[in-house]
């Protein structure tokens, strides 16, 4: 039986950067026990012959010609933003003040 | 006029009966009409789509050679950049941002012509299988309005089934097309992963999202389906070859001498008794039209639920990381001081919905370090075993069927509060998008129980989704024969409708 408790969901909201109410992590710790039973099914069949199938297509890197094409203009890359100040995104304080 | 297929639609437009400006305000008017009840839209881009209609006939009276859908009016899903256009993915997260660019599905749409009303309703970033977690209110099934339309293209298939709109684009991640379309009586299509373009579709799994095309009828959907597939550079995941012949298939509708693959494990327990009888019935129509029906059996399928709700959160956990408030979006407690991370923290609190939460903290945790391996690493080899069970399937057989969904529509609620539950709708789709193969549901009949609309799915191999459209045309025909009229003349008639 797997399970997380409400500390064990508080911290992967923090890396997931969602801030939680007490009464949302505790919803959440309950869920995950009936889930993660529930998906912990995929440990049943999977052997270590097996190879992992990270996606549907054979795929490596995949290129094209280098070659200069249009791409947005500044007005419009901050059209959708937030704050900006001399066409630039204006962001939060990323550094502690020390 | 709104009850016509689009390729009835566009002959009218190229005979001259009809513009495309008429056309277009016949359904903004039935929007206007019957949209209040069914919320299947939440744009109308009412002088964008006329202005596009009017470009369009003045095209036409100039003689310019058209495609075959110009002029025909469709319904965008809301997960879908267009250019100006408010794109929203169901979020609050993305509430009145409009894109400076269009997706490569809006690019190619707009080459052929094909006129947007407006963008429709979903599922918080495509997460479920209802439209009710949208944070903008749920969408209703137009066949009955206190029951769900399916998810997370519940808008898309909803408007189709209410005559907003012939043609509509999904995108399906675990069944975001092919469970609207049971569940609404209309007609929807997986692509082969990679067949159409995912640049401008806003990720929720990229090893799974595909978009494709919703309609009325078998031929509608090949018709959209050949306007927006191909290859697209800016897609590094797009299949550089040509599109499968699916119009041709479609028209053809020939099904004689091919083997039709009945999954064993896609049926019997836990399938609503209607929706085994009209499986059934459409299997002997089948045979009737020259298929052979043999058995398949695809014993690892029992686990890609499962697999399914680990590398689904898993991708969604880390490209949901950009609605960081920095950018564009919500900018939740920007006060002097704050910390990015925090606003990040706040944004995301305010800006997400439980289901989108859950999904995040459940991928977040799959990926983290000491349980990757039990977690996401089983999941990716239930993915293999998966994909081979189909490689099996497809040396008996040409296509394989079955139910696309368990039930008919629940009710609006009725499953809200029991994820796991929910999650079992997509038992019969997910499948398909683990291995990245094509899937199509189209109506089968009305269940006996609830008379609501009950959906037959076909599966074909990857780039050979012109067999689908084969079969599909097939059964839509020998339906067609058997009922007199197509499933959506006995809708009931939606209050103000035309």
């Amino acid at each position: 039986m797997s399970s997380l408790s409400r500390d064990d969901v508080a911290k992967l909201a923090g890396l997931a950067r969602i801030e939680m109410s007490d009464a949302e992590l505790v919803a959440l710790s309950n869920e995950f026990t009936v889930i993660l039973d529930a998906v912990a099914r995929v440990q049943e069949v999977a052997g270590a012959d097996v190879p992992a199938t990270s996606h549907p297509l054979p795929l490596r890197n995949v290129f094209r010609p280098d070659v200069v094409i249009p791409s947005l203009s500044p007005a419009d890359a901050l059209s959708g933003a937030p704050a900006q100040e001399e066409a630039r995104f204006r962001v939060p304080q990323i550094l502690g003040e020390e | 006029m709104i009850r016509n297929s689009a390729f009835e639609m566009a002959g009218k437009l190229a005979s001259g009966e009809i513009t495309s400006v008429q056309l277009t305000q016949e359904h903004l008017d039935q929007i206007s009409a019957v949209d209040t009840d069914v919320h299947a839209f939440l744009h109308v881009d009412t002088e964008g789509a006329l202005a596009q209609a009017a470009a369009v006939d003045a095209k036409r009276a100039s003689g310019e050679k058209l495609s075959p859908l110009a002029g025909v009016p469709l319904a965008l899903k809301d997960v879908m950049t267009q250019k100006g256009i408010p794109t929203t993915c169901g979020s609050k997260i993305l509430e009145g941002w409009r894109p400076p660019y269009d997706s490569t599905v809006v690019v190619n749409l707009k080459k052929n012509d094909i006129v947007i009303l407006g963008k429709t309703n979903m599922d918080e970033f495509a997460m479920g299988s209802s439209t009710e977690n949208s944070a903008y209110g749920p969408t209703h099934n137009p066949w009955d309005l206190t029951r769900i339309p399916g998810g997370s293209g519940g808008g898309s298939a909803a408007s189709l089934a209410a005559f907003e709109a012939p043609l509509a684009i999904g995108t399906d991640t675990g069944g975001s097309i092919r469970q609207p379309a049971a569940v609404t009586g209309t007609v929807g299509v997986k692509p082969t992963y990679g067949g159409v373009s995912r640049y401008g579709l806003v990720a929720f799994s990229s090893s799974l999202d595909q978009a494709g095309p919703c309609a009325r009828t078998v031929l509608d959907a090949a018709l959209l389906h050949e306007a927006i597939a191909g290859h697209d550079p800016k897609d590094s995941t797009s299949i550089n070859a040509p599109v499968p012949a699916v119009v041709a298939a479609a028209k053809a509708g020939n099904v004689k001498g091919m083997k039709i693959g009945v999954v064993k494990e896609l049926n019997g327990d836990g399938y609503q008794k209607g929706v085994r009888n009209r499986f059934e019935e459409s299997l002997e129509l089948l045979a009737a039209a020259g298929a052979e029906i043999v058995e398949v059996s695809a014993p690892n399928f029992e686990y890609a639920l499962a697999a399914y709700y680990l590398i689904a959160p898993s991708e969604c956990s880390s490209n949901l990381a950009r609605f960081d408030a920095m950018r564009y979006g919500l900018r939740v407690g920007d006060i002097d001081g704050a910390s990015a991370e925090s606003v990040m923290n706040l944004t995301r609190e305010v800006g997400f919905g439980r289901e989108v939460k859950r999904r995040i903290i459940l991928g977040t945790y799959a990926l983290s370090s000491g349980y990757y391996d039990a977690y996401y690493g089983s999941a990716q080899k239930v993915r293999t075993l998966i994909t081979q069970d189909f490689n099996k399937a497809f040396e008996l057989a040409d296509v394989l069927v079955s139910p696309t969904c368990p039930t008919t529509a629940f009710k609006i609620g009725e499953k809200a509060d029991d994820p796991l539950a929910m999650y079992l709708n997509d038992i019969a789709t997910i499948p398909v998008n683990m291995a990245g193969i094509g899937g199509m549901s189209l109506p089968s009949g009305l269940a006996d129980e609830d008379g609501l609309p009950v959906g037959f799915q076909i599966m074909s191999p990857v780039m050979k989704d012109d067999r689908m459209y084969s079969v599909g045309a097939a059964l839509e025909s020998a339906l067609l024969s058997k009922w007199g009229a197509p499933i959506l003349s006995s809708i009931p008639a939606l209050a103000g409708s035309k």
